[in-house]
């Protein structure tokens, strides 16, 4: 056989991830689909999310075989977005006490 | 001991061996006053780079969705009714979002063979699977299209819809149709790859990088839209 360049990895490998990520969405699926509600729901759908997410990142891009100084640079950056989502979260909730407030109050405007 | 970098596009022979080890490995990679991303063709590198960017990109939108979504004192649409189907008079909830999402990962995993078989120098069967993908991307657009012409018949818009807060509109039209122009874009890029596969241009260069780095878009595509299917059509 010719020596192949580039990562070699058996086809078997990408069709048990490609099952596995089925069977991730199937479960997502069933979450909506049997109502699960509250935190049992969220923690569930990010639970086969973030699975999902690190099969496609880790198998399915490489990830997983690529030298350590380019997974950090490609993954800590990232970690900033965390910031902006909890710096957003605090910021709508006051947003939607302040409109509680308002509308509550402000029923009619310059009475 | 990587004491020469490789020729832009052409991987040394021994660019799989000897990876570096921990962070020390790490630290020597970057300290090394040289390219850091070593043995790292320049054209992954750059991809993986322009798909951290998109990461923002992508981020920024969800996250002006969770801003309006927790802000709004109107009740938010029930995803799971909106995106119904009725199917032989049963209505079936979020079908044709589950089914978009099956299409998408299936397509990856074709991606993900394909990217083996240029390895291997299959061209044949390289092209096969990257216009098998396409036709996935295709599928799923044109899905997404039917979507998008059911919820405007029902009256929503960016502005405003019968269901319920008007944010609603704004954040589906604006990220779904993102990642959709990222599918179409994704679909041509494939298909002249694949094209390009098939009359052997890289085959003469020797060098088939380029379907991993198409791949690459690819697979981020399918990533946005395990986010997109978690946070906006299930939560």
């Amino acid at each position: 056989m010719e020596h192949a360049q580039g990562q070699q990895h058996p086809i078997s490998l990408y069709l048990k991830i490609w099952g596995l990520l089925f069977v991730l969405s199937t479960l997502s699926y069933l979450v909506d689909y049997f109502h699960f509600q509250g935190y049992l729901r969220w923690s569930l759908i990010v639970t086969f999310m973030l699975l999902k997410a690190g099969l496609i990142v880790s198998i399915f891009m490489h990830m997983a075989w690529e030298r350590l100084a380019m997974v950090y640079a490609i993954l800590v950056p990232p970690l900033c977005l965390l910031v902006l989502i909890g710096l957003m979260a605090a910021e709508a909730d006051y947003i939607f006490l302040s409109r509680i407030f308002f509308f509550a109050q402000g029923a009619s405007p310059g009475s | 001991m990587a004491s020469h970098a490789p020729t832009p596009g052409e991987p040394s022979p021994s660019a799989l061996s000897s990876p570096a080890a921990g962070w020390q490995g790490i630290a020597g990679d970057w300290a090394s006053d040289k390219d850091a991303f070593k043995q790292v063709p320049w054209g992954k590198a750059m991809m993986w780079i322009f798909l951290l960017s998109d990461t923002f990109v992508f981020t920024c939108f969800l996250t002006g969705y969770m801003s309006v979504r927790i802000s709004t004192t109107v009740p938010w649409p029930n995803p799971s009714e909106v995106f119904a189907l009725t199917i032989g008079g049963t209505e079936i909830p979020l079908i044709l979002i589950a089914i978009m999402t099956f299409v998408l990962i299936s397509s990856s995993g074709t991606m993900a063979m394909a990217v083996n078989f240029a390895y291997r120098r299959d061209r044949r069967r390289t092209a096969a699977l990257m216009l098998a993908t396409a036709a996935f991307g295709l599928t799923f657009v044109g899905m997404q299209a039917f979507e998008w012409s059911k919820l405007i018949a029902e009256g929503v818009r960016p502005w405003a819809n019968p269901m319920g807060a008007a944010q609603f509109g704004a954040s589906f039209f604006m990220i779904t149709g993102f990642h959709g122009l990222h599918v179409s874009i994704g679909v041509l890029y494939l298909s002249i790859v694949a094209l390009k596969v098939l009359r052997g241009d890289y085959e003469r260069a020797g060098n088939y990088q380029i379907v991993e780095i198409a791949g690459l878009y690819w697979h981020f595509v399918d990533l946005v839209w395990v986010f997109i299917f978690a946070f906006f059509y299930l939560w």
